[in-house]
């Protein structure tokens, strides 16, 4: 009760003032009330995206030790050109795509299903494909480490070893690590698409298919030629995001090589960021690396934001 | 406005009891333990300068990153804190924001096994107050040895080791050891019994010098040629994998420090009583037969308010006969301070007595003057990365590169 007055009295105080006085109150001026408004997000937004950009750039320059800065200019990005940041690069690639590959046809093909009545079921397995949205990546990646273990009684090599194969060690080749990585994230982020798409679906006029269905449109032609192309702007959403979400991957690897991975197997971008910047405490030269990260997503969302016609005007 | 700005203010210094707080980080909860136990001794012992030790427990990497910042940017250090070594060159670089220890360290320097204050040092300065020796020994399976009929007392040399191995594999048909792929508890030792290193004393790296292209071989051959070694299953000694594999009596030995003992008591408890530990084995007949492995250097940044009693405490707690006794007890590490060693407190039965049995120092006190560290500065967290994730996997597991092409390539890199 005591609680409800306080909080309520303050703005009670402002109407009230604001009828009598309206002029040279801050809220009720027409010049500076928007200001006021957006403040809270350029306060935040300068504070915490605008400042630190600016100061990466300018580390990026830097040697930096404790109590001592030198400017190297361009010395850092020289570092870059080295084989391990390309097998960062390559994986980091490598595992981009498959995430594409795998990410955005399922959980579409998923959500269509999942959005028909006829599935049975369908609330039990919207909220069962979301849940490992919500688990922790770190404990999802602990059972992951123990499903795929090396011995042959993990469950993994378990299962194989009933197929007629013989059992792996994981963790160990480039292709099984890969593999690894791209299920979890897969696990992962299958519900989330999900999501996505499916609200992309709610969004599509059920007039739509009724008038197709008159015209003699099979199951197929509605999917292709009324679910796929209203569904673009999601798919282009979906898209920029994993791309994003692939190159910045850290966690999918950490998890199981605690950064460490043999013949850097599991090293990706930001894990090479990491070692460079925190393992090595090289500050300048991660915030190197983080730059070059941020133009590679950049560039590589523009190309696809302009291969899929976004930056048309008049299209939407 | 402003009402939200009341309730969290920290309370620095003297406290309204008379009692000094200090803060201090690490990232094991049982040195936290320690810390407390010794706090509290501190204050019985000095009545009139009690402290309040806030001992707080972070995950490894979220410490030393965290340490790290509050170093550059100078703000929020704590006291005292924890540094693990391969992370201490990190903060020994430019000007070390920590306060030099030799005032301590020295008066009691020849107590100790010395090379483990050097490897916490810069430019003649002691920085950190190490935890143990960490002294490599192998750690034999009794009842396989003695099933093959091999007794670990007859072997010194690593000629002995293998010929002992043989008959191991023979016998049983299990190996004689385990090697390391993404850890260095193998190849790092090895080379320092040769007192050879992946830096010279003066920082420069000597990875790819005779004595390791010569000894990265052995370990292959240990695999290959004489059959008597496996990779470690899951890549190092510290995975779940090799822990439940040596525990079903997997293979004859391994070769890890003495802070080794707590990860038998914890993880592999049906080898209770089978364990014994024996020197490693040597070169040649008379040489060395340990290194001091691992570590965890204790500091007191320049930050504190409180740096005399900061100092004080640790020297209390890490260089005092008391506080070397107390190490072994609470944590079963290998105290640094030798002239505890033959105390009766150290025969005193607890968990690692049960284990190994009581003569654990006994083999210890032997090595006295044969342990040797690795020299620690500035390339060591990159060079021992390189060493961790390519060089091991690319000479003993993927063998797309001969021993000597891996150190080579990997030494090159780092001296660039």
């Amino acid at each position: 009760m005591k609680n409800n007055v306080s909080f309520t009295r303050p703005i009670q105080f402002l109407l009230q003032k604001g009828k009598g006085v309206r002029k040279g109150n801050l809220l009720f001026s027409k010049k500076y009330a928007p200001y006021l408004m957006v403040s809270p997000f350029i306060i935040f937004f300068v504070l915490f995206f605008l400042y630190p950009i600016i100061s990466t750039i300018h580390m990026s320059f830097l040697e930096i030790y404790p109590g001592e800065r030198t400017f190297v200019g361009l010395g850092n990005y020289y570092k870059l050109l080295n084989p391990h940041f390309y097998t960062a690069l390559y994986n980091s690639t490598i595992y981009t795509l498959w995430t594409l590959i795998i990410l955005i046809p399922v959980p579409m093909v998923l959500a269509v299903l999942l959005n028909s009545k006829i599935t049975p079921l369908r609330n039990v397995f919207r909220s069962a494909l979301f849940i490992p949205a919500l688990t922790s990546v770190i404990v999802a990646g602990v059972i992951f480490r123990l499903l795929f273990g090396e011995s042959e009684s993990s469950f993994a090599n378990a299962v194989i070893t009933q197929l007629g194969f013989s059992p792996q060690q994981w963790m160990m080749h480039h292709g099984t690590g890969m593999f690894l990585m791209v299920l979890l994230a897969s696990w992962r982020w299958m519900g989330v698409n999900i999501l996505y798409f499916l609200a992309g679906l709610q969004n599509i006029p059920q007039t739509l298919y009724e008038s197709a269905e008159m015209d003699g449109a099979g199951t197929v032609t509605k999917f292709f030629r009324i679910t796929l192309p209203l569904l673009k702007p999601v798919l282009v959403y979906v898209l920029t995001i994993s791309i994003y979400a692939g190159f910045r991957m850290f966690e999918e690897s950490y998890v199981f090589w605690q950064n460490h991975s043999p013949g850097n197997i599991g090293l990706t971008i930001t894990g090479y960021l990491y070692r460079q910047g925190f393992e090595n405490f090289d500050l300048g030269f991660g915030a190197a690396i983080g730059l070059v990260l941020l133009l590679i997503v950049l560039l590589l969302n523009l190309i696809q934001l302009k291969f899929f016609g976004v930056f048309r005007k008049g299209d939407e | 406005m402003g009402i939200m700005l009341a309730g969290c203010s920290s309370s620095e210094g003297s406290g309204s009891d008379g009692k000094v707080t200090l803060t201090l980080w690490t990232f094991v909860g049982q040195h936290a333990e320690f810390y407390q136990k010794m706090a509290k001794r501190w204050n019985q012992k000095h009545p009139n300068q009690k402290i309040e030790l806030k001992a707080e427990t972070y995950p490894y990497d979220n410490m030393h990153n965290k340490l790290m910042l509050s170093l550059y940017s100078k703000v929020g250090a704590p006291d005292i804190a924890d540094i693990e070594v391969s992370r201490f060159p990190n903060y020994l670089r430019g000007k070390p924001q920590l306060v030099p220890l030799n005032d301590m360290v020295e008066p009691v320097r020849d107590r100790f096994i010395e090379s483990r204050f050097d490897i916490y040092s810069k430019d003649g300065k002691y920085y950190g107050l190490p935890f143990h020796v960490g002294a490599t020994v192998m750690y034999y399976n009794k009842d396989i040895l003695d099933q093959a009929g091999d007794d670990p007392d007859q072997i010194e040399t690593w000629d002995d080791y293998v010929r002992a191995g043989k008959k191991v594999k023979e016998k049983t048909g299990k190996p004689m050891t385990t090697v390391e792929i993404t850890d260095v508890h193998n190849i790092w030792p090895t080379i320092i019994q040769q007192k050879s290193d992946f830096l010279d004393s003066n920082g420069r790296v000597t990875l790819d010098n005779r004595t390791n292209i010569r000894t990265l071989p052995f370990l292959r051959d240990m695999m290959d040629k004489h059959k008597i070694a496996i990779p470690a299953p899951g890549g190092s000694h510290h995975m779940e994998e090799y822990y439940g594999f040596m525990n079903q009596g997997g293979a004859a030995s391994v070769q890890m420090p003495m802070w080794y003992m707590s990860r038998f008591t914890d993880y592999m408890p049906d080898l209770k009583g089978k364990m014994v530990i024996r020197p490693m084995p040597a070169w040649e007949k008379g040489g060395l037969r340990s290194a001091g492995m691992g570590g965890t250097g204790t500091v007191v940044t320049n930050q504190s308010e409180h740096t005399r009693l900061a100092k004080e405490f640790i020297r209390f707690s890490k260089l005092s006969k008391e506080g070397n006794i107390e190490i072994w007890k609470s944590l079963g590490f290998d105290p640094p301070r030798w002239d505890v060693w033959s105390d009766p407190e150290l025969k005193a039965s607890n968990e690692y007595t049960d284990y190994f049995g009581r003569g654990i120092f006994d083999q210890l006190l032997r090595l006295k003057d044969e342990i040797r560290s690795p020299h620690i500065d500035e390339p060591t967290p990159r060079l021992s990365n390189r060493v961790k994730s390519n060089v091991l996997y690319e000479a003993l597991r993927r063998k797309n590169k001969s021993p000597e092409e891996a150190l080579k390539d990997a030494a090159e890199e780092i001296r660039e």
